[in-house]
């Protein structure tokens, strides 16, 4: 395999796509790809996309499973826009995978599957491989079936176990293409499955077959290299969102030095934050699966009152769940962090799908002023250091913190930098102690105005807390009209003074420019790959991309006020830049908002770019 | 994992400890300030640290009682103090926790919370003071309510069925239940000690009057004149025997129960059932929480104790276990460990 029936040429940066059938393997295929990006030093993103259904109909688009990953020479921000490689192994997921490729772009698909009944089924009308519409495309048609079932004849393997393979054969022609070395995916076999020699044999068959196949029949003209990118000293590892999340929070709880606690209901694309942590009851997480989403607040009040760093995890429609209790959370100015990984809304939405759309539920949904602190992340390496500071925003300042990731962010993966707990900012909890005489539930600290926590067990420390007013204090409970009223204020004041202990908010770009770009949360990725490349181009545009929504970093303000125009971008129908005009009336804000499920992309972003410079 | 027990005699624990600074806002008259007394008594009783105690409620009239107590406590939200209790024991398994919830925040807004806590068979003490009314909110029908009654929102009399607090605790398989009446302080007492040393969730329900919204609701049970043929104290080991004479009992006949006079038409004591509250299948069980008055007498005591798993228990031991075996002992080896790969 050193010599090549193929020249090499260099890219800069590289999007494929792997679809098939739900059980065509297509999301190992793509993890194993990732693998051995990793290995290659490049830097990578990665975004599955699987259906809804857990076994939708077989054959058909809407069960098809995709796995796309971006990986490059250079900083890689998002999984991609579109793919310069698909691998469709049906008709039905070239059907539903078209959209997502490039004008050009190289589509390997295993010809044995486009039959009469699989095209139909996949609802086309004509054979796409012969009917001409995909002359644009360089298509690859391989006999990726016949060819696995021949790979293994040596090999005493039924019908089913080859098949099950094919998808190596896939991925054996896509590492040829990119000129990978097969070893470290073969390793992976011995090690998957080391009990089972004959599978090691199968998949180590099949993949070396699709490889040679790609050379001797020369596919490609042409193969690709992308050169290591210069990523940072240090050890690295690929992490989804959901699984930062979790990991920020147990990082936070063994920094705090207060044991964890979630409680949490299954809930799209949540629910994986609740599994990831129930795995690491050896670092003493106590992940509790409640019986609805308002237990699972509850139990984690109960929990924080009892001195855990408590979570609940959740997604839009279980926050509306939740509200009542944060606000019990509010009275009682208990630490407790609420995530919501946001999907589409309103009700049931778009479950699987990815939208900015909880923002002003976040900020506003409670009955009563009922203020918390909002963070949103912005990658899903970042969904570790978010949850992290989360965590410490509310355990040191005694107060509620809602976190929002995204559907995107949770599913989706890039390379993380592992970070030594040394290195992270330490934990300070505001502890009452033991016998203190001096201690009142409600007497606050004059900086950060947030109360002791005082927890059962400990001596000379016995009080109340609960959801009726409380006097300013003694925290006994009160009905008195200006104590209400001064406790309201209070309670603002303490989620305010959190923005002197945020960093100030940064701006991409210079300190004047003819276009400030504002956005936050998820969209980061596309954000900063839009504006780099224009400003590579000689545009004057700026990014100011927001992760501290409540409150905002302090020089909020006059940042705004730096710019010639500002345009908010949002996957919501406009949200973040209401709240913009409810703080800084004076400035003018242009929009652009997409509601369709879909992240942004590099081109539409640009185009309304430009056309605002125009203006 | 045990509750942090020491022995009643070196803590010194009396009633005064227990007793907040609070006024309690409870009507004249209320049930609830025997109960506030009892449990008063109770707690200096346990050899539990005074520190070690929670008290949780939910909302409504009963669920002021955590202000009443001086230990730590929670006023939580309206039905949620199941999950809220629940919070609380799982973080910290050596706390004593009391839940204190009524029939509108037990069996109607948090109905759901009831039965899970009572499934898991989490290590709290639930008292449910049922007073069959919505007092708080000034004399709703409640999930309690018999059927027919009258009320601010049953002007012609409630259509619904009401629910046994009992039946529907032992149908969610509840390891514990005790039946005990406000006007019995020494009865009262008693039972929750033993809800107090069972583990598990021990479900107590406390037929309370509300003097206000539905006054002598329980008339038949504690009024003078008919408690006696109308209470049934259960005791283990004992034939369920009650009446003025103390010759009536309960007699199994085919699967009904029905009541019998001893002496009378040839029934023995003999005859009698024979109250055995740790048998583990349900089913006299729940037959003895449904008996209610005229028909039959209405069961006090304890009627369930079984010995079962709890849920902190399971979760505690499996954190022992996971923390001996797992190579990972904090999170840099968590992070360094799997598939990484190092940038030189």
């Amino acid at each position: 395999m050193t010599t090549k029936n193929s020249k090499v040429v260099e890219l800069e940066q590289v999007v494929i796509r792997f679809a098939g059938d739900s059980g065509d393997g297509m999301q190992l295929t793509g993890s194993l790809f990732s693998d051995s990006t990793a290995f290659a030093g490049n830097d990578f993103a990665t975004f599955p996309d699987y259906p809804a259904e857990i076994r939708a109909p077989q054959g058909t688009v809407s069960g098809v499973s995709g796995f796309q990953i971006h990986f490059g020479q250079k900083t890689v921000y998002t999984s991609g826009d579109q793919a310069d490689v698909l691998v469709a192994m049906n008709p039905a997921s070239l059907k539903a995978n078209m959209r997502w490729v490039k004008k050009g772009a190289i589509i390997i698909i295993d010809i044995d599957a486009f039959v009469d009944k699989g095209i139909e089924k996949a609802g086309y009308k004509a054979d796409p491989t012969t009917d001409g519409s995909l002359h644009e495309y360089k298509l690859i048609k391989a006999p990726i079936s016949t060819l696995t079932r021949e790979a293994v004849k040596h090999l005493d393997v039924d019908m089913k176990t080859s098949m099950k393979s094919k998808n190596m054969f896939a991925l054996g022609v896509v590492m040829y293409l990119f000129n990978r070395e097969l070893d470290q995916v073969n390793r992976y076999f011995e090690k998957k499955f080391k009990s089972n020699p004959l599978v090691v044999e199968t998949n180590k068959a099949v993949l070396a077959a699709g490889y040679s196949y790609a050379d001797t029949v020369e596919l490609f003209a042409t193969t690709y290299k992308v050169e290591a990118a210069p990523l940072e000293r240090g050890r690295y590892r690929n992490i989804t969102g959901n699984v930062a999340t979790a990991w920020g929070f147990m990082a936070a709880s063994e920094k705090s030095g207060r044991p964890l606690f979630l409680g949490s209901y299954p809930i799209t694309p949540a629910t994986e934050i609740l599994s990831e942590l129930t795995n690491y009851k050896n670092l003493n997480v106590k992940a509790f699966q409640a019986e609805d989403e308002i237990a699972g607040i509850a139990s984690a009040i109960g929990a924080s009152y009892t001195g855990a760093m408590a979570i609940t995890t959740t997604s839009g429609p279980g926050l509306s769940l939740k509200s009542e209790a944060i606000g019990l959370a509010v009275m009682t100015e208990l630490p407790l962090v609420i995530v919501d990984v946001q999907r589409g809304g309103p009700s049931t939405g778009l479950p699987t799908k990815s939208e900015q759309s909880d923002l002003m539920q976040a900020l506003f949904g409670r009955n009563g002023e009922a203020p918390v602190i909002v963070l949103a992340a912005k990658s899903s390496a970042d969904c570790f250091f978010s949850a992290y500071e989360a965590s410490k925003l509310s355990l040191e300042h005694m107060t509620p913190v809602i976190l929002l990731t995204d559907g995107s962010l949770a599913n989706g993966s890039e390379v993380f930098k592992v970070p030594a707990m040394a290195e992270l900012p330490a934990i300070t909890p505001p502890l009452a102690l033991p016998n203190d005489p001096e201690y009142k539930p409600y007497r606050r600290d004059p900086e950060r105005l947030n109360r002791k926590w005082a927890i059962p067990g400990t001596p000379g420390l016995r009080h109340r807390v609960g959801g009726l007013e409380k006097e300013d204090g003694s925290g006994n409970v009160s009905h008195d009209p200006l104590n209400h009223e001064k406790m309201t204020k209070l309670r603002e004041a303490k989620v305010q003074k959190v923005a002197d202990f945020i960093p100030k908010q940064k701006v991409y770009g210079a300190d004047e420019a003819d276009l400030l770009v504002v956005s936050w949360g998820g969209t980061f990725g596309v954000m900063i790959t839009t504006v780099e490349k224009m400003q590579a181009e000689g545009k004057s545009i700026a990014l100011a991309h927001f992760k501290h929504i409540m409150p905002l970093p302090s020089n909020t303000e006059e940042l705004l006020g730096r710019y010639k125009k500002i345009v908010v971008c949002e996957i919501n129908n406009g949200q973040f830049v209401k709240y913009l005009k409810m703080n800084f009336p004076q400035f003018r804000y242009e929009q652009y908002n997409k509601i369709q499920g879909l992240p942004f992309m590099v081109a539409e972003l640009e185009n309304r770019f430009n056309e605002l410079l125009k203006q | 994992m045990d509750q942090n027990t020491i022995d009643v005699g070196v803590l010194k624990l009396t009633k005064e400890d227990f007793s907040s600074d609070q006024m309690v806002k409870w009507c004249p008259g209320c049930g609830d300030h025997a109960i506030l007394h009892a449990v008063e008594n109770v707690f200096p009783e346990l050899g539990i640290p005074k520190e070690d105690f929670v008290v949780v409620s939910g909302i409504g009239c009963s669920s002021r009682f955590p202000y009443y107590m001086n230990t730590y406590g929670i006023h939580g939200i309206h039905g949620r103090a199941a999950a809220i209790a629940t919070g609380v024991k799982l973080a910290n398994p050596r706390l004593s926790v009391w839940m204190i919830t009524g029939d509108g925040d037990s069996m109607a807004i948090g109905g759901n919370h009831f039965i899970h806590a009572i499934r898991r068979n989490i290590d709290i003490n639930l008292l449910l003071f049922n007073n069959k009314i919505y007092g708080l909110t000034k004399g709703q029908y409640s999930p309690t309510t018999p059927q027919g009654t009258k009320t601010k929102t049953s002007p012609q009399g409630t259509f619904e069925r009401p629910f046994n607090p009992g039946t529907l605790a032992i149908g969610a398989q509840a390891t514990f239940f005790a039946r005990t009446l406000d006007t019995n302080p020494k009865a009262m007492t008693a039972v929750f000690m033993e809800a107090a040393r069972h583990k598990g969730t021990s479900v107590v329900e406390i037929l309370q009057n509300c003097v206000i919204f539905a006054n002598k609701t329980h008339e038949l049970i504690t009024g003078r004149e008919t408690r006696d043929d109308n209470q049934l104290f259960v005791e283990h080991g004992k034939p369920l025997i009650f009446g003025k004479e103390k010759n009536k009992g309960i007699r199994l006949n085919g699967t009904s129960f029905e009541v019998v006079t001893i002496g009378k038409d040839g029934v023995t004591e003999k005859d009698i059932l024979v109250h055995n509250q740790y048998e583990r299948d349900p089913g006299v069980h729940s037959m003895l929480a449904a008996m209610m008055p005229p028909e039959f007498p209405v069961a006090l005591g304890v009627i369930r104790a079984v010995k079962q798993p709890t849920f902190n228990d399971a979760m505690m031991a499996s954190i022992e276990e996971e923390s001996a075996i797992s190579p990972v002992k904090n999170m840099d080896d968590l992070m360094n460990s799997g598939a990484t790969w190092d940038i030189e």
